[in-house]
C-alpha cells in the first residue's frame, strides 16, 4: 500500500456541509478498501534484536503458532549478521507476508563496537529499496513487496538490575528508524517483586537517555483505552514456549519446572497476552503507517538532502529535487557526449590511417609508374640511337654507292674519252 | 521512449522465497484483525472523492448529480436561470462538499464544464478539460516529489468523469466520439446516455447497442478497462457491466413522490410517474450501485496506479528525468541573491 486516503481539509476551502436526504451508499467505502488490500495480502516484517539464546525464535514461534524452522545460532559468530526469512500465514481470508528478521550473533564478540552497524545497514537498505522504487520512471508502488520493517522487538536479559550499556547504544541508534518495542525475554527467571523494579528502572533508564520508543497510539477511541492500560505494563516481561502442558483438563502452552508450571497465556505469570494483543490484534496497522509516514520519510528525506536536494528557500515556493536531477543529467548527458567524442576521434584516427595507406599506395603507384615511362623513354632513344645509326649507315653506304657509281661513270667516260682520242689518233 | 539506466538496487538481506504455513491448525493468532484496524483507521482519515461531470447544457448533468449523492450537491439544477447565459468557452467548475454516512466522512467535490459542446464551432472544446485534468496530476505529482512531503497529499485528481450522451436514439455525435477518444487515455470515462425518458425500452436497448458497437469500433476505452481488470471474477463481472448494462440509461429528480404508499424520486407527466430508482424505469440504480456502492476504491486506484503514473512516467521522460519545475519559483528563485 503506498498510498492511503486523505485527511479532509476544511480550511482554506470553501467547503459546504450538505446533508443527504436518503441512503446514498458510500458507507461501504471502507469495506471496499478493504477488499481490495484484503485480495492484495499484507506485510509484515518483524526484527528481532537481542543476545543469542535470549528466546527469540522461541517467542516467534509462540506468537505465530508455529515451528519456523531454524537451527539454533552459535555463539562464535564473529559479528553480527541478519537473516530474513519470510513466511506466508493465512487466517480465514486474511493473508499474511510475515518476514521476520533475527540478529545473529549480537551480543556474543568480545568488542562490540561494531554491533549496531549491520541492524542499521539492514533497516536502510529497505528504506533505500522501496525509495528506488518510489523514484522510478516507470514504478509499480501498488505490488510492490515492502520488506521494510514495521516492528522491533528490543529483548531485554534478565538481569534485574538495569540495561546494559549495548543495550542503551543500539536503542538509541535505533528510534529514529523504525518501531522499538521493548520486551524482557525470559521473564520466568525474575520474581514477582524485582520484576516491577525492574521495569521501572529499564523505562526510566529509556526516558533519561532519551530513546524513543514506540508509542501505541491513543487518538482513536476504540483503542485509545487499551492502548493506555497496556503501555503501563511496558516493557513486557514475556515468556515463550512451543510445548504444551496439561493444565486442568486443557493443554496450554507453558514450561515445566520440578516447581511448577508457568503458563505462557497466563496474564498473572507474564506478558505475553499483552504483547500478542499489541503487536497483532490492535496495533499491526499502525505500526505499519508509522513506519511508511513516519520512519520512511524521515530516512527519505535524509537522503535527498545529502544527495544535494533543496526543498523551499523560506519564501519561493517548493522547486525540489531540481538541481540534483539537474546535476545528474547534466553529468549523464556529459557521459553521452565523451562517448560521443571519444568514437567521433576514434573514427577520424581510422579515417586518417586508411587514408595514410591508400596515399602510400598511390606514391608507390606513381613510382611505379614513372619508372616505366622512364624505361620507356630510355628504350625508346636507345631505340632511336640504333636507328640513328642504322641511318648514317645507309647514308654512308648511298654515299660510298653514290661516289662508286660516278667514278665509275667517270672510269667509263674517260675510258671512252681515250678510246675516243685513241680513235681520233688513228685517223 | 527510452527510460535512464536505473540505478542497481541494494540487495536487501532477504531470501525473497516465502514458505506457506497453514496457521490454522494450531491455533488463532488474530491476523484477520488487520482489517478491522484497517477499517478504523480508514473511517477516522475520510475519503476524498473527484467527480466531474460532461456533456451539453440542458441534459440533465446537475440533476443527475443530485440524484446521485441525494442531496442539492449543484445548486444550478434547482434555480435554473434562464438569464444566465451558456460561457463563450468551456469553463472549469469545482466544488467541494462535506457529507457524512453511517460513520464515513467523505470530501465529495464535483466539477462542473458549463460551456462544452454549446458553442457553433466546437473545436478543440475538450482541451481545457483535458487540462484541467491533466493540472490536477501536476498538483499531485509536486506534492509527492517535495522532500518534506505532507502526511496526507490533498487528491484533486479526477476520479471518474460522467459523459452524457445525448438520447438521439441514432448513434453517437462526432464531438462524442472525439472528446471520449482524446479523454479515455487520461481519465476514467463512464459513458450515461441523459434523459432515457424520452425513449422506449427497444428503443433504448438498440440505442445502446448501437453506441457500444461505435465505442469498440473507434477503440475507446471507457471504464471498466479490459486491461485492468484484476482476476477472473473482476472479468466476469465487469464483461457483464461492459457488455450489458453500459452506457448506463438514467433519469435524474430531485423530486419525490407518492406511488403505492411509498415516497419515491421520480418525474411526473401526464402518462405516468418515471421512478428513478426503479430498474423497469431506468438505470439510475444501476449507475448509483456501480460508481458508488461497488467501484468507488477501484475507480480512484485506477486513477492513481494507472492514469497518474502514466501522466508521472510520461513528465519525467519529457523533462529528461527532471520533475516539473513552474516557473514563478525560477524567477523567485533568481531574485535571491
Amino acid at each position: 500500500r503506498a498510498w492511503a486516503p486523505g485527511r479532509l481539509f476544511t480550511h482554506n476551502e470553501d467547503l459546504r456541509n450538505l446533508s443527504l436526504s436518503g441512503h446514498v451508499g458510500f458507507d461501504s467505502l471502507p469495506d471496499q478498501l478493504v477488499n481490495k488490500s484484503t485480495s492484495q495480502g499484507f506485510c509484515f516484517n518483524i526484527l528481532c534484536v537481542g543476545e543469542t539464546g535470549i528466546g527469540k525464535s522461541t517467542l516467534m514461534d509462540t506468537l505465530f503458532n508455529t515451528k519456523f524452522e531454524s537451527d539454533p545460532a552459535t555463539h562464535n559468530e564473529p559479528g553480527v549478521r541478519l537473516k530474513a526469512r519470510s513466511y506466508e500465514l493465512q487466517e480465514s481470508n486474511v493473508r499474511l507476508k510475515l518476514t521476520i528478521v533475527d540478529t545473529v550473533g549480537f551480543g556474543d564478540q568480545i568488542n562490540k563496537d561494531d554491533s549496531c552497524k549491520p541492524i542499521v545497514e539492514y533497516i536502510d537498505a529497505q528504506f533505500e529499496a522501496y525509495l528506488q522504487e518510489e523514484l522510478k520512471i516507470k514504478r509499480s508502488l501498488f505490488n510492490y513487496h515492502d520488506t521494510r520493517i514495521h516492528a522491533c522487538l528490543y529483548f531485554i536479559a534478565p538481569t534485574g538490575h538495569s540495561l546494559k550499556s549495548l543495550d542503551l547504544v543500539t536503542m538509541k541508534k535505533l528510534d529514529s528508524k523504525v518501531n522499538i518495542i521493548p520486551i524482557i525475554a525470559k521473564a520466568d527467571t525474575i520474581a514477582k517483586n524485582e520484576l516491577h523494579k525492574f521495569k521501572s528502572k529499564i523505562m526510566s533508564e529509556l526516558v533519561s537517555n532519551g530513546v524513543q520508543i514506540y508509542q501505541f497510539p491513543t487518538d482513536e477511541e476504540t483503542v485509545a483505552e487499551i492502548n493506555a492500560t497496556m503501555s503501563v505494563h511496558l516493557p513486557f516481561a514475556v515468556v515463550g514456549s512451543t510445548e504444551e502442558v496439561k493444565i486442568g483438563n486443557k493443554m496450554a502452552k507453558a514450561r515445566q519446572y520440578p516447581w511448577g508450571v508457568v503458563q505462557v497465556e497466563n496474564e498473572n505469570h507474564c506478558d505475553f497476552v499483552k504483547l500478542r494483543e499489541m503487536l497483532i490484534r490492535v496495533n499491526m496497522e499502525d505500526l505499519r503507517e508509522q513506519t511508511h509516514t513516519r520512519h520512511y520519510e524521515l530516512y527519505r528525506r535524509c537522503k535527498l538532502e545529502e544527495m544535494g536536494f533543496k526543498d523551499t528557500d523560506p519564501d519561493s515556493k517548493p522547486f525540489s529535487l531540481q538541481e540534483t536531477y539537474e546535476a545528474k543529467r547534466n553529468e549523464f548527458l556529459g557521459e553521452l557526449q565523451k562517448k560521443e567524442e571519444e568514437m567521433r576521434q576514434m573514427f577520424v584516427m581510422r579515417v586518417k590511417e586508411k587514408e595514410a595507406e591508400l596515399k602510400e599506395a598511390e606514391k608507390e603507384l606513381h613510382e611505379k609508374f614513372d619508372l616505366l615511362k622512364r624505361t620507356h623513354q630510355e628504350e625508346k632513344k636507345k631505340v632511336e640511337d640504333k636507328k640513328k645509326e642504322l641511318e648514317e649507315e645507309v647514308n654512308n653506304f648511298q654515299k660510298k654507292k653514290t661516289a662508286a657509281q660516278l667514278l665509275q661513270s667517270q672510269a667509263q667516260q674517260s675510258g671512252a674519252q681515250q678510246t675516243k682520242k685513241d680513235k681520233d689518233k688513228k685517223k | 521512449m527510452s527510460e535512464l539506466v536505473p540505478e542497481p538496487r541494494p540487495k536487501p538481506a532477504v531470501p525473497m522465497k516465502p514458505v506457506s504455513i497453514n496457521s490454522n491448525l494450531l491455533g488463532y493468532i488474530g491476523i484477520d484483525t488487520i482489517i478491522e484496524q484497517m477499517r478504523k483507521k480508514t473511517m477516522k482519515t475520510g475519503f476524498d472523492f473527484n467527480i466531474m461531470v460532461v456533456g451539453q447544457s440542458g441534459l440533465g448533468k446537475s440533476t443527475l448529480v443530485n440524484t446521485l449523492f441525494k442531496s442539492q450537491v449543484s445548486r444550478k439544477a434547482s434555480s435554473w436561470n434562464r438569464e444566465e447565459k451558456i460561457p463563450k468557452t468551456v469553463e472549469i467548475k469545482a466544488i467541494g462538499h462535506v457529507i457524512e454516512e453511517g460513520g464515513v466522512k467523505m470530501k465529495l467535490t464535483v466539477i462542473d464544464t458549463p460551456g462544452f459542446g454549446d458553442q457553433i464551432n466546437n473545436e478543440n472544446c475538450w482541451e481545457p478539460i483535458e487540462k484541467y485534468i491533466n493540472e490536477q496530476y501536476e498538483k499531485f505529482l509536486k506534492e509527492e516529489v517535495n522532500i518534506a512531503r505532507k502526511k496526507r497529499i490533498p487528491d484533486t485528481r479526477v476520479h471518474c468523469c460522467l459523459y452524457f450522451i445525448s438520447p438521439t436514439g441514432h448513434s453517437l455525435r462526432p464531438l462524442d466520439l472525439e472528446f471520449m477518444k482524446h479523454l479515455s487515455k487520461v481519465v476514467n470515462i463512464i459513458p450515461v446516455i441523459a434523459k432515457a425518458d424520452t425513449m422506449t425500452l427497444e428503443e433504448k436497448s438498440e440505442f445502446k447497442q448501437r453506441v457500444r458497437k461505435e465505442l469498440e469500433v473507434n477503440g475507446i476505452e471507457f471504464y471498466p478497462q479490459k486491461e485492468f481488470d484484476e482476476d477472473l471474477e473482476d472479468k466476469t463481472e465487469n464483461d457483464k457491466i461492459r457488455q450489458e448494462s453500459m452506457p448506463f440509461a438514467v433519469v435524474g429528480s430531485d423530486r419525490e413522490y407518492q406511488v403505492n404508499g411509498k415516497r419515491v424520486l421520480g418525474r411526473k407527466t401526464p402518462w405516468g410517474i418515471i421512478e428513478v430508482e426503479n430498474l423497469n424505469h431506468c438505470e439510475f440504480a444501476l449507475l448509483r450501485d456501480f460508481v458508488i456502492r461497488t467501484h468507488l476504491q477501484d475507480l480512484k486506484e485506477v486513477t492513481h496506479n494507472i492514469h497518474y503514473e502514466t501522466y508521472r512516467a510520461k513528465r519525467l521522460n519529457d523533462n529528461g528525468g527532471l520533475p516539473p519545475v513552474s516557473v514563478d519559483t525560477e524567477e523567485s528563485h533568481d531574485s535571491n541573491p
